[in-house]
């Protein structure tokens, strides 16, 4: 009986052991403030300016940000004229013509960010058979958000010794698994800052989270903002309607 | 319906219609002078809250099909379309998403009240059975919701869900390919589930009727468990209920909004911002949170019933884990004759109290190893609260029924209001 029950508590035991042990390949995400947490969070729109330019001078060259129209960008303080010219940059396919081509134009206002490759197999062809996800979405479609985007950008590090990566892999903390394709993306100074702004790795990944996040929840300021005049009305609401419902009752109890 | 005896209305308006279709007389009969229990407690609020999510949710989620695409093409740029270019349309998706969850946290508020007051005993059997029967529509129609948006989740969900079907012998193949319109699932599993979404929650709203119908024949319940003895026991639903109601939402729905405006997507899954792809599998396939404690259920059964020692099987662990998992909730339609005991009241059987609070706690473990990987320790703790909830119904309520017995009952509910009064003080 005892042998019985000894063996059924190995049992038990055993895979908790196991999921210990693993635990040192699980993510890890690490803490970060930014300006949109919070109930009255709000994007820093010098932030979002350049963390864009980031995402347009490295991020883009294999990311596509399908979803994000040179149109949006109003939200990061460009005017009319600006997102004009930023978006005549690019080059995109439009057409058919009347006489049934398809040609290139300068990208308009209306038009959505150009992606990098024509399609996925182009890209994981590009890439190793990696595919680098589109970042419309991707603060929604990872667990810890924005401070996962700032993790993965700034969690390169040497593999431990008895971890083996094959060509083409990184080691990085944050990423589940702690193999990621993509090359350490970011280095200090690549980029040039004209607002005086540290040109380190962290500023770099911090800035382009930001722009990540409002790609992600555009609404976000709109939302929070409405968000707490109706949690205001709300709570004003419930009280004269517990004030009513006292006074109503007052002679039924 | 038809009122035999009508008392004229002074508004000539109000009585020319009267007296042709009798709206008014109704209206005034069923919610008007009503007698309602007088001692009420906030969780009979939970009734009229989950009817304010029904509504809720029809109205938004008719909206959103007027900007959705059911393809697998289109359905997810189609929302997120809603979530960045229709004007609102993040505020109407977020309220029908949380909307959802909150449905359900009003309902399983509502199933626990009725639990413990032992709503569901005679006479009350049938109002308790439609109930079950909204709640099994309610769990279709999320289901079949959390598929519309195809992403990763929503595609794999309804993979992993639909294949369930296939473990029933002989007929489970043809079921889950009538369910999915194919070999798999794929833009007619899209279309079916978007038609019968679209569909469901209409057919909850006629049985939502007959529910509050059967509840007016029979009057409501109340924390006490005794029946009204007459009209000192009583109070007109208006203004008394109408009034005690709205304060109750309006707290519901301001926490609701807490969620609607600054964590809409708390309650959801990451992966469902991926759109759905068929060649990449998420590490954890997990259903919407109020769905846990049943797809724990599902995987409790992990081994094949058949004859110890041998090779016979009767019931291969995949069916196990199935039928325990919609046993888990036909069993509520029995509910009324597995606990026969004549005191309705928790208040009153100290061991079925202890035995409902265990059974809470088990749920709620359930919902917690439903969200895990189904390994190590969360197999065990999933089989140990599947074990309960299973004893809880088929064993404890026909033991309790005959063993247990009761506190001493309050001889109405008038006495029991003023006893409380005179030891408790004035209170509201």
């Amino acid at each position: 009986m005892l042998r019985a029950i000894l063996a059924i508590a190995l049992l038990a035991g055993a895979p908790l052991a196991v999921q210990a042990s693993e635990s040192s390949h699980t993510s890890v995400i690490p803490d970060v403030q930014f300006s949109f947490e919070g109930p009255f969070g709000s994007y820093d729109k010098a932030a979002l300016q350049r963390g864009y330019k980031i995402y347009r001078q490295v991020c883009s060259a294999c990311h596509s940000m399908k979803r994000v129209a040179f149109r949006n960008l109003e939200a990061l303080g460009y005017n009319e004229a600006e997102i004009k010219s930023i978006a005549a940059e690019y080059s995109v396919t439009d057409g058919p013509n009347d006489e049934g081509e398809m040609f290139e134009r300068p990208a308009r206002a209306s038009d959505y960010f150009k992606s990098p490759y024509p399609n996925d197999n182009a890209a994981k062809y590009a890439n190793n058979g990696a595919l680098p996800p589109d970042l419309s979405l991707i603060t929604k479609a990872r667990f810890g958000g924005a401070s996962y985007v700032y993790g993965i950008l700034t969690g390169y590090e040497e593999a431990p010794d008895d971890f083996t990566l094959m060509t083409g892999q990184h080691y990085n903390k944050t990423m589940s698994g702690h193999v990621i394709a993509m090359a350490p993306p970011l280095s200090a100074d690549m980029i040039s800052y004209e607002d005086g702004t540290p040109q380190t790795v962290n500023q770099y990944a911090h800035d382009v989270a930001t722009f990540l996040t409002w790609a992600a929840e555009p609404e976000m300021e709109q939302r929070k903002k409405m968000g707490v005049g109706v949690i205001i009305f709300l709570l004003a609401f419930a009280g004269i309607m517990y004030a009513t419902k006292r006074k109503i009752w007052a002679d039924k109890h | 319906m038809a009122s035999g005896n009508r008392t004229p209305f002074k508004n000539p308006v109000v009585e020319w219609v009267d007296s042709r279709l009798p709206l008014f007389t109704l209206m005034n009969k069923e919610y008007g002078v009503f007698p309602t229990p007088k001692n009420f407690n906030y969780f009979w609020n939970f009734g009229a809250i989950a009817m304010f999510m029904l509504v809720t949710m029809i109205v938004t989620g008719i909206v959103l099909a007027m900007n959705y695409a059911a393809h697998t093409a289109h359905a997810f740029d189609s929302v997120e379309r809603i979530m960045r270019d229709v004007n609102f349309g993040w505020l109407i998706r977020y309220i029908h998403m949380n909307g959802a969850s909150f449905f359900f946290i009003a309902v399983y508020i509502h199933i626990f009240r009725g639990m413990y007051y032992g709503s569901y005993k005679q006479p009350r059997e049938l109002l308790w059975m439609l109930g079950v029967l909204i709640f099994l529509l309610m769990m279709a129609t999320a289901f079949m919701g959390y598929v519309l948006p195809w992403g990763q989740m929503s595609y794999w969900g309804a993979t992993v869900i639909t294949n369930l079907f296939s473990a029933f012998p002989v007929v489970g193949e043809s079921i889950v390919q009538l369910l999915w319109g194919g070999f798999s699932v794929d833009n007619p599993t899209l279309n079916r589930f978007f038609a019968l979404h679209y569909l469901l929650p209409f057919v909850i709203v006629g049985v939502v009727f007959l529910h509050v119908w059967a509840l007016h024949v029979t009057g409501s319940n109340n924390p006490l468990g005794i029946d009204v003895k007459g009209p000192q026991d009583t109070l007109p639903f208006h203004p008394y209920y109408t009034m005690k109601d709205t304060f109750g939402l309006v707290v519901f729905i301001a926490i609701y909004a807490l969620f609607i405006f600054f964590m809409p997507n708390q309650l959801g899954h990451p992966d469902n911002y991926t759109p759905a792809n068929p060649l990449v599998t998420p590490p954890h396939i997990v259903p919407e949170w109020y769905f846990l404690p049943y797809y724990a259920m599902l995987r409790a059964i992990t081994f094949d019933i058949g004859i110890p020692f041998t090779d016979i099987v009767f019931i291969p662990a995949k069916l196990g884990g199935v039928l325990t998992m919609f046993g888990s909730i036909l069993l509520w339609f029995v509910l009324p004759w597995l606990d026969t005991h004549p005191v309705r009241s928790a208040r009153f059987r100290p061991q079925f109290r202890i035995a409902l609070w265990v059974l809470v706690a088990a749920f709620i473990l359930l919902g917690v190893v439903g969200g895990k990987p189904p390994e190590g320790i969360w197999v065990i703790l999933g089989q140990i609260g599947t074990l309960y909830y299973f004893a809880f119904f088929l064993v404890i309520l026909p033991l309790l029924s005959r063993k247990e017995k009761a506190l001493p009952l309050p001889p109405s509910i008038h006495e029991a209001v003023l006893q409380q009064k005179k030891s408790v003080g004035v209170q509201a």
